[in-house]
């Protein structure tokens, strides 16, 4: 079993997380908010990107840019309506209310299109394998590690090199400092939430050639997502990207080696990791 | 000068009032009027008792925790373990050792983790319960794994009351009275100078680690007792049901307790029964109606509770309450 | 829209029952099935079966009336089926129970049948030993047996393998699909040289390591079992993916890789997939042809039914029998006779109820995938007649009891 094929498989699968979780880690570390219904931004994204290509005839890269967009603006309108309500309120409320969201999107999802799972037809330059020279893989692995990349360099430049991303850093590390030195925190708060969930949704999107996309989605990784988040730290945008790519990569070679009782190492080495430094990779010591 | 009411009224919460009566009166009103919904009921009363395990940790130790089902799941395979291979099937004693049992990974699992909190230890008490749900899994010589154990025979309670499978008779009778040992016992525990303590923690840690309390003993001690619950909950639910398979240890019965706790309104053991009936009730009746788009109505229910009802429908009616005396 | 039209009818079936006066005339029977959650869509499918069958038969239960009261059994824990049932039971008084998607409904259930001498018709749940557990449980849908050591012997026979690797998803479906066809491959001279659990039943676990550690035992066929539904897709997808046909591996497997309504989004790299089922939608006989056309008018060009919804209409035709051999008043001893034995011209060919286990028997199809104007379609190259549960048969593992 050669390493690079391991390899290479974990990433891409760590990647779907990444670009999924990273918007939960952000909102939750700048928010306090406990947003169960991340999971729900990313299927109503998949469910988009699928709906948009086929009834409009629109090609996978554009769907996705739909996706995003569409689901941003709709987190946005939830943002301002609802959550901003409970921002004051008991994590327990918050919890609550964002598992009622939940249960709305899957049942709005499952009477609206159905129960069935939707399939992705992607694009042929996307299907298939590629010849690396020393390996032949899965081009859509590829893409989606090329994608990750991408991404999280477009994070981390927004982060460390615009003003609103230092605002974000700000207000993550210290809120009240934040405000009182000027920065308009409501008004971040919805951009990022935004931005987190649109970024869910192409996560979404993305991942639905591998992880499926049916009406059950936001319940069933809802788990993975959290550890993720958990491992790398509340708000680490850097804390994120390795957690899910250890966490890809750990469940592949795992999988191929010890089919069986795979899964049980997965969360035995989360509960060691996570007692061992309770702050995450890159998180801050409470 | 006289105290104000609500002041009044926590500090003399202890005291048995008389509409305290009145869940267990209807309880056994259901019994007689409602004779064909028993099976329901006893599912009902199973998860009141779950939901209370539930409150201890996390309406009074303030403990958040997706990963309860773990000690529900443990009650529930011991007492089918048990009966299943080593053909003990008493169903009495069988809660004793699944109670114990629950207890222990209570307190080995509490003594670990509780050192962390927030979010890592939400985490963590959900990944030990994944973890046990995939032990369960890989062991399914044992367990049965998905299919589960069937056809889980019990002794007559005291040698006398058998199980009835096609009207739940006996097992709702029994679950009931299970809960109200139980709930007593909670009560006492609650309103002793322990639970008093518990409060303190949840309420200002900082002052309880500056008094000198031993804050972490108790919390997990707190934890353990509450695991012990949880099992016997699990033990009754298998022991009614004669059926377990791994949803026992399942996420969607952690976040079940959790929602329906949070629901009827923590920290004041009665949330618990409100919580179960209400939502349980609800469940029930929109599958039957629309056996589609149940969900849905479950859904908005929780968003509008959650919006307007801090503190769960026993915390709404305490402001209807509120207001009602102030105007 | 649909939960509306359902419940119509069973106001407008009660209404009529009432009408009606004497409870002989109605005969009642409750349907366990999943409306919601992951199991919603097969739900969906059986129950569509069902209807087809009352609309394509309307004189089957003639003179009587039969009346479908729906309970959905949400999850597959065993829990909710287990109350739907004894609610069906004891308030709604029904003659018979139908349905049950997964095993553990079935398995919560069968007590219950037994303790209230109601027949259970078993439309879909698939774990071998089910049919032990009581007197009154018939079942319309198949074991997993059935099609895992057809498979087995075809694989052997007439795919001359001699080495085999086995994927499968870890549960019990999974376990009997392996030591099925593992029993009917081994038996023809082939020898199975690993078996891989790939993950559970909850999750669409992605494939590619598992798949991988098969593509390096480099065997001649790589039998899958995985769930009907998502996993079948994504099965395809990895296959494919890792050019696993282009290394010499011939994927295989039983009919719930390829079920019908997943087929077209599988795309081209499904082509050359042998399964062996009791049932596709491109099966060629009459009652089939007829059964497709209807639905296509009712459901839409590009619904089609499939081996759940076959099995549905069954259950429907065996209710069917039942009521009209006891003219319209259904007692368990009565009702289980008529089953014993029961015949049936079915769009999946001749079926029959094996009197000694009440388990069906029926044709396993031999059929691979090839594209035929542009879309995926299953083109028969064998078939093995009158198959039993062979796990029964061979009293194998948890069958002997």
């Amino acid at each position: 079993m050669d390493l690079a094929s391991i390899l290479l498989g974990g990433l891409a699968a760590g990647m779907v997380l990444f670009v999924v979780s990273v918007g939960l880690s952000v909102t939750m570390g700048l928010m306090g908010f406990v947003n169960l219904a991340h999971g729900g931004f990313a299927m109503l994204g998949g469910y988009a990107v699928v709906l948009a290509m086929r009834h409009w005839g629109l090609p996978f890269g554009a769907a996705l840019a739909l996706g995003f967009v569409a689901v941003a603006l709709v987190a946005a309108l939830l943002e301002r309506t609802l959550y901003a309500r409970l921002y004051r309120a008991s994590e327990l409320d918050q919890v609550l209310f964002t598992i009622g969201l939940v249960f709305v999107m899957v049942a709005g999802v499952t009477l609206t299109v159905g129960p069935e799972t939707q399939g992705v037809q992607l694009p042929p330059w996307l299907r298939g394998q590629t010849d690396l020279g020393f390996l032949k893989y899965r081009t859509y692995s590829l893409a989606l590690i090329a994608f990750g990349v991408l991404l999280m360099a477009a994070l981390w430049l927004g982060f460390e090199r615009t003003r609103i991303g230092a605002q974000i850093r700000a207000a993550v590390d210290n809120r009240r400092m934040a405000e009182s030195m000027g920065v308009n925190v409501r008004r971040l708060f919805t951009l990022t939430f935004a931005l987190g969930s649109g970024l869910a949704a192409a996560g979404g999107g993305l991942g639905a050639e591998i992880l499926g996309l049916d009406p059950q989605y936001p319940l069933r990784y809802l788990a993975y997502f959290l550890i993720v988040v958990a491992v790398g730290g509340l708000g680490r945008v850097s804390g994120v990207f390795f957690a899910a790519l250890a966490l890809g990569v750990l469940d592949f070679v795992l999988k191929v080696h010890f089919p069986k009782g795979g899964t049980m190492f997965i969360y035995a080495l989360t509960i060691a990791f996570l007692l061992a430094r309770p702050q995450g990779l890159f998180g801050k010591r409470a | 000068m006289s105290l104000p009411a609500a002041t009044l009224e926590a500090a003399t919460r202890h005291r048995l009032r008389a509409w305290e009566a009145l869940p267990w009166l209807a309880a056994l009103g259901a019994f007689f009027l409602f004779p064909d919904y028993l099976a329901f009921g006893t599912q009902v009363l199973v998860m009141i008792l779950f939901a209370l395990s539930l409150d201890l940790v996390l309406g009074y130790a303030g403990i958040v925790t997706l990963g309860h089902a773990a000690f529900f799941g443990a009650g529930a395979y011991t007492v089918a373990m048990l009966a299943a291979h080593a053909g003990w099937n008493e169903p009495l004693s069988g809660l004793a050792v699944a109670a114990l049992v629950a207890g222990l990974l209570g307190l080995a699992s509490g003594w670990v983790l509780l050192r962390t909190h927030g979010l890592t230890l939400l985490m963590l008490t959900l990944c030990t319960m994944a973890l046990l749900e995939q032990a369960a899994n890989m062991f399914s010589g044992f367990t049965g794994g998905f299919d589960g154990m069937p056809g889980l025979a019990f002794q007559p309670i005291l040698g006398r009351f058998e199980f009835d499978v096609l009207y739940f008779r006996t097992q709702y009778l029994y679950a009931l009275a299970v809960l109200f040992a139980c709930f007593i016992a909670l009560r006492v525990l609650v309103h002793s100078s322990f639970g008093r303590s518990l409060t303190g923690i949840r309420e200002n840690l900082l002052r309880m680690h500056a008094v000198g309390a031993p804050v972490r003993a108790r919390q997990v001690l707190a934890y353990a007792v509450s695991a012990a619950l949880a099992g016997v909950a699990g033990a009754v639910f298998v022991q009614a049901t004669s059926y377990v398979n791994l949803a026992v240890l399942g996420l969607e019965r952690a976040a079940g307790v959790l929602i329906i706790l949070i629901l009827g309104g923590y920290g004041r053991l009665y949330g618990a029964f409100v919580g179960a009936l209400a939502y349980l009730l609800l469940e029930h009746t929109l599958s039957k109606a629309y056996p589609t788009a149940w969900q849905l109505g479950i859904g908005i229910t929780l968003v509008l509770v959650a919006l307007y009802a801090r503190n769960g429908i026993l915390g709404l009616a305490d402001a209807l309450r509120r207001r009602w005396r102030e105007r | 829209m649909q939960a509306r039209r359902r419940w119509g009818g069973v106001i407008a079936a009660a209404a009529l029952a009432v009408a009606g006066g004497a409870s002989a005339q109605t005969v009642k029977v409750g349907v366990v099935l999943p409306f919601t959650g992951v199991g919603a869509e097969f739900g969906q499918q059986v129950d569509r079966g069902m209807q087809m069958y009352l609309k394509l038969n309307a004189g089957a239960f003639a003179p009587y009336k039969v009346e479908l009261v729906r309970r959905d059994s949400k999850n597959p824990s065993g829990a909710e089926a287990k109350t739907a049932v004894q609610e069906l039971i004891a308030q709604e008084k029904v003659d018979l129970l139908a349905g049950f998607i997964y095993s553990p409904d079935a398995i919560a259930s069968a007590p219950l049948a037994t303790a209230a001498k109601k027949p259970m018709v078993i439309m879909n749940a698939g774990t071998a030993w089910i049919t032990n557990l009581s007197p009154m449980i018939s079942r319309v849908s198949f074991s997993m047996w059935h099609a895992g050591h057809a498979m087995g012997e075809a694989a052997a026979n007439s795919l001359k393998a001699k080495t085999a690797v086995v994927g499968y998803t870890d549960y019990p479906p999974g376990k009997d699909s392996l030591d099925a066809f593992k029993r009917g491959f081994e038996t023809a001279g082939g020898s199975v040289v690993d078996a891989i659990p790939m993950g559970g039943p909850g999750q669409v676990p992605d494939f590619t390591p598992f798949f991988q550690r098969a593509k390096d035992k480099k065997p001649d066929v790589f039998f899958v079992f995985v769930p009907a539904g998502d996993h079948a897709v994504s099965v395809m997808k990895t296959y494919a993916a890792l050019g696993m046909r282009e290394a010499g591996i011939k994927l295989v497997g039983p009919g719930d890789i390829t079920q019908d309504i997943k087929l077209q989004s599988m795309g081209k790299d499904a082509v050359g997939l042998i399964t062996a089922h009791h049932y596709n939608a491109d099966l060629d006989n009459a009652a089939n042809r007829r059964l497709v056309a209807a639905w296509k008018q009712e459901y839409g060009a590009d619904s089609t039914p499939d081996f759940m919804a076959v099995q549905g209409y069954d259950g429907m035709a065996a209710i069917a029998h039942v009521v009209r051999t006891l003219g319209g008043r259904i007692d368990a001893e009565g009702a289980m006779k008529a089953l014993k034995g029961w015949k049936y011209d079915s769009p999946r060919g001749p079926i029959s109820i094996d009197p000694a286990t009440r388990d069906i028997v029926m044709n396993e199809y031999l059929s691979e995938l090839v594209l035929k104007d542009g879309r995926l379609v299953q083109k028969n190259i064998g078939v093995i007649e009158a198959v039993k549960d062979m796990c029964k048969e061979l009293k194998a593992g948890k069958c002997a009891q």
